[in-house]
């Protein structure tokens, strides 16, 4: 006889795998509870943060100590949300420097667009994530809250020692790997 | 003291019994609710609900706390007689059924002929909980898992009361002591497998509990009959269905697996153990096993099940008058 005709011994036949099934489907579940635990109870165990984690900003110096962002304001077009704004300065040496710089946090999206854009590896995304306020104002950092006292991820890069732009203690064509500029006259016919 | 005669101190002995029965049955229905989550984060890799007090053992307070102190709304809508009455069913016809349940040779707070047909009784009218429920709520949502519900209860009605006779045979009583009594030697899970399959079916679906629980299918209805309640009647329908899964598991080990038999250990303790095994199978159905559809539910319960308790009772007719000749 066809199985698939008759229903007594169509519904015995599909009976006896899905039974098989369900059990199987029983025990698996239970074995689970022998495994560990996806679980990371956060604030009491540390999250682990891949070094490039994109979390709060920073604004970086170079090796020698000194502020690196030279106040370009490129940070600040590139970010979509327009969080960062920022007033260049300038050095009686002729380095620019940011006079004041602001990043709104409760604006910011952290996809990192402004480490992108910056020329001189100052401001830097770092795997930290714990900036919960309670007041929406405290939320504005200034200067002195993303200034660090170091070079963040990028230990050895010191922008106006590559840079052909002229300061004090520095003339053009002195930088690394820059030629001396060419004398015009030189080149008259 | 003429008045303090013995009478007197078994009728006091009988309402100590019977509250202790009563509060230890509310409460281990209301600490399930937050057992259940533990065990259900177990099984899922995760850890539930672990911060309230050491262990998460104070969620219990917390989730009471919130319970009570929410808004009991009734919608302007609903039909406000059955819509309160609907709670109190829930929460009362299953855990009036605790008076059957024999715990030990001593405890058990009514010893009936009828037993188990008082329990076939508060499950008929436990069915109208929910079936008034979704009706007065005037929601669709509600009114669709009450019409799921009394289709279901169509299906397992029959054969959860026929999966039982093979026992109520064998024992010769529905008395449930003189069922326990029967097992001394076998569990009736041996002679009566059938019967305590199907049972075992019909029991998930008296609580509406996954994988039956199409009246509630909080994923397609939004929580089915009980959308519209809060508050503590939303409390008596949640108490009512871990109270429900307590009772089933207690029946269970009472009509198929010896009651308080068992070696070496009180007889209490062995009810507990058995019981609490039951609930854990109870928790872990819901982890493991995905809702069927309800046409499925009842084709599987008219088709199969029905059948199935028939020829067990048959056959446990045939071999009873076979054994006895």
């Amino acid at each position: 006889m066809d199985r698939n005709k008759h229903p007594i011994i169509d519904t015995a036949y599909r009976l006896v795998p899905a039974t098989g099934s369900l059990l199987r489907t029983l025990g698996t579940v239970f074995m689970h509870g022998f495994r560990k635990r996806e679980t990371v109870s956060y604030p009491e165990e540390s999250v682990y943060l891949p070094p490039r984690y994109r979390g709060r900003i920073i604004l970086t110096r170079d090796p020698d100590g000194e502020e690196r962002c030279v106040a370009c304001n490129l940070c600040a077009v590139a970010c979509p949300v327009d969080c960062i704004s920022l007033q260049k300065g300038e050095m009686d040496d002729g380095r620019w420097y940011p006079e004041w710089f602001r990043i709104n946090f409760s604006r910011c999206i952290y996809c990192g667009m402004c480490e992108e854009a910056c020329p001189t590896s100052a401001i830097q995304l770092t795997p930290d994530f714990e900036m919960g306020e309670y007041d929406r104002q405290q939320l504005v950092y200034e200067k002195e809250d993303l200034l660090i006292n170091g070079p963040g991820k990028d230990h050895d890069y010191h922008f106006y020692k590559v840079a052909g732009m002229a300061i004090g203690g520095k003339d053009k064509g002195q930088a690394k790997d820059e030629e001396a500029p060419e004398d015009v006259r030189t080149l008259l016919p | 003291m003429s008045w303090w005669t013995p009478q007197v101190t078994a009728i006091f002995w009988g309402m100590f019994q019977a509250l202790v029965i009563l509060l230890g049955v509310v409460l281990l229905g209301a600490v399930l609710t937050v057992v259940e989550r533990r065990f259900l984060g177990l099984w899922q890799d995760r850890y539930g609900p672990n911060r309230v007090g050491p262990f998460g053992t104070l969620q219990l307070v917390a989730d009471m706390l919130k319970i009570f102190f929410k808004e009991d709304w009734i919608p302007p809508f609903a039909s406000r007689g059955l819509f309160l009455l609907a709670p109190i069913l829930a929460f009362a016809s299953l855990l009036l059924s605790f008076l059957i349940i024999p715990i030990t040779p001593g405890w058990g707070v009514a010893d009936m002929h009828i037993g188990l047909l008082f329990f076939f009784a508060l499950a008929g009218i436990n069915v109208y909980s929910v079936l008034l429920g979704g009706w007065a709520s005037g929601n669709k949502y509600a009114l669709l898992g009450a019409l799921r519900a009394s289709a279901q209860t169509l299906s397992y009605e029959v054969f959860m009361g026929l999966s039982l006779m093979g026992v109520v045979a064998m024992a010769g009583s529905f008395n449930m002591r003189d069922i326990v009594a029967a097992q001394e030697n076998l569990w009736f899970i041996i002679p009566q497998f059938f019967g305590f399959i199907t049972f075992l079916f019909a029991g998930v679906a008296v609580t509406h509990r996954h994988p039956f629980d199409q009246p509630e299918a909080e994923q397609e209805l939004a929580d089915g009959y009980h959308i519209e309640y809060s508050g503590m009647k939303f409390g008596m329908f949640f108490i009512g269905e871990y109270v429900g899964m307590v009772l089933v598991s207690a029946l269970i080990v009472t009509l198929f697996f010896g009651g308080w038999h068992g070696p070496l250990l009180p007889p209490f303790v062995w009810f507990a153990l058995k019981t609490s095994g039951f609930l854990l199978l109870f928790m872990l159905l819901r982890a493991a096993l995905p809702r069927p559809r309800y046409d499925r539910v009842m084709s599987f319960g008219w088709k199969v099940c029905l059948p199935l308790t028939l020829i067990n009772l048959l056959a446990t007719g045939a071999v009873m008058l076979w054994v006895g000749a």
